[in-house]
């Protein structure tokens, strides 16, 4: 129990049950009357045509892998930020180096178009 | 001998020594009092909920000019009370057609999300629910699960509104991920720790905020925007998609959203408080370490209402512009803050604090004077180009 990651799995599997016992406790209490017409999806009153799960525009795919490129590559830097303090200079200069690299691959995204939402 | 000062560090040696006195050994005792805290703090932090609903909802009432709620008891205080009554006696409805599972783990993991960020918050020197020595990456990556529950929301209500704020979520809420990280970096980056004790130790001189504001502003911008909260509620946006994620929520399931969006919003609070503001750090804390705790809760309640400000203030943004004001703006500045940052941060490492601090806003300062100039020359040719030519070609100005 001396592991600080346990008490993290603990705090955590409490964060979920505590919410889940509350939604058992509201579907115990509330009534229950379900209807063909209730259970209908709501679109302000119109009846729904179609599929619901539509195709969606790939653009939002665009922002998704941007994401994804730049998160990962800060989440490397976490370790160079906690250590470049004891490491001599260089070491800033190079960590710079990467992260002005990231915003060369910001700027060729940009160039080529990506980030225009139309 | 009871000392009231240091009042967690009593009350836990109080609690381990009942344990032990219960038959248990010094390091069972230990385990058993820390699993102890980590089932208690959820529960302390859910019930936070309550006063701060009413507290919101009095807040942007009186930024109105309404009252807000004040029929329920005095000031209004019972009417959460009043809510939870009625939401917990509200019908439980599914929609056909839904994915069951995944429509009641959204709201569940909503709450769940920003309650597990409680576990690494330091409420004073000794009062914490854990310190991970990597607390700051245990943010980045708690903190995505109530971004995860939006998105599984609109995804398995089976409606076209839900659909699209899931949509919405992925352009937002995915994009201002990347200022977030980047602004969480710059506390790591000037005290040399990832755990959230460690920075806020290392903010005893001299607070983040004034050494690093362009940071302290980028965090508050991003956080408004990962709570999703007007001017960036685009997922929700009642005029445009009805109720965007939680369209087909009601009941308790839909009171959970409610919950995680007010939670979330002053959690981020809470957390800018601990990286920026100084977090448990304040006049007395050395003789009276609880004193920590009623620093943080103010400074977090602080942010907080910078964070319902907003919200009262500005008009919702159009999705393009969220968009743009995220990867051409905030992006690239965190991108430029950093290295410069971390260049002078070192290069000035022998110097004497205040040296340090000075040239590090100086910095800050410089790199704000920058953007806003090149923001100006780009608004000032946009307008020329506007005014030359009576009618602009849209795919000339798109460029």
């Amino acid at each position: 129990m001396d592991n600080a990651w346990s008490v993290v799995g603990i705090f955590m599997i409490v964060a979920i049950v505590l919410p889940g016992a509350a939604l058992i406790m509201a579907r115990l209490l509330g009534p229950k009357k379900p209807s063909p017409i209730k259970q209908q999806t709501y679109e302000c009153g119109v009846e729904t045509v179609g599929e619901s799960w539509v195709q969606f525009k790939a653009q939002y795919y665009v922002y998704a892998l941007a994401f994804v490129v730049f998160d990962v590559e800060v989440v490397f830097l976490y370790p160079w930020a906690r250590a470049y303090g004891q490491l001599p200079l260089f070491a800033t200069l190079e960590g710079a180096l990467f992260i002005l690299i990231l915003a060369v691959g910001l700027l060729y995204v940009w160039r080529k178009g990506a980030l225009e939402w139309q | 001998m009871v000392n009231l000062g240091d009042f967690f560090y009593t009350l836990g040696m109080w609690l381990q020594g009942l344990l032990m006195r219960a038959g248990l050994n010094e390091s069972a005792a230990r385990g058993a009092f820390s699993a102890l805290v980590a089932a208690l703090l959820p529960l302390i932090a859910l019930l936070t909920a309550v006063p701060l609903i009413w507290l919101e909802r009095k807040w942007i009432a009186r930024l109105q000019d309404r009252m807000g709620p004040n029929r329920v008891g005095p000031f209004g205080l019972l009417q959460v009370f009043a809510d939870m009554v009625k939401i917990f006696t509200k019908e439980d409805i599914t929609p056909l057609g839904a994915d069951r599972v995944v429509f009641a783990l959204a709201p569940v993991l909503a709450v769940a999300g920003v309650v597990g960020l409680w576990a690494v918050i330091p409420f004073a020197a000794n009062a914490f629910g854990v310190d991970l020595n990597v607390g700051v990456l245990y943010l980045v990556a708690a903190g995505t699960l109530s971004t995860l529950a939006i998105m599984l929301a609109g995804w398995s209500a089976n409606n076209k509104y839900a659909l699209l704020g899931a949509f919405r979520t992925v352009a937002q809420m995915i994009s201002y991920e990347v200022p977030l990280v980047l602004s969480l970096l710059v506390p790591v980056l000037l005290s040399g720790s990832l755990g959230l004790n460690g920075i806020v130790a290392a903010q005893r001189e001299v607070w983040f905020v004034f050494s690093a504001p362009l940071a302290a502003l980028l965090f508050l911008i991003a956080s408004q925007a990962e709570v999703s909260r007007a001017p960036f509620d685009l997922l929700e946006a009642e005029s445009e998609i009805v109720a965007g994620f939680n369209i087909e929520y009601s009941g308790m399931k839909f009171g959970f959203f409610f919950v995680g969006e007010f939670l979330h919003s002053f959690t981020m609070g809470l957390l800018g408080a601990t990286l920026f503001l100084g977090g448990w750090t304040g006049p007395g804390v050395e003789t009276y370490p609880a004193l920590g705790a009623v620093y943080i809760i103010l400074k977090g309640t602080f942010v907080y209402f910078l964070f319902v400000w907003a919200r009262a203030t500005f008009p919702r943004i159009r999705i393009d512009q969220m968009l743009d004001f995220n990867w051409k703006l905030l992006t690239p500045l965190g991108l430029f803050l950093i290295p410069l940052l971390a260049v002078v941060n070192r290069g000035l490492s022998e110097s004497s604090v205040w040296l340090r601090n000075a040239a590090l806003l100086g910095a800050n300062v410089l790199l704000a004077a920058l953007v806003l100039t090149i923001l100006g020359m780009r608004g000032r040719s946009a307008r020329m180009r506007a005014a030359s030519n009576a009618t602009p070609a849209p795919a000339a100005l798109r460029r």
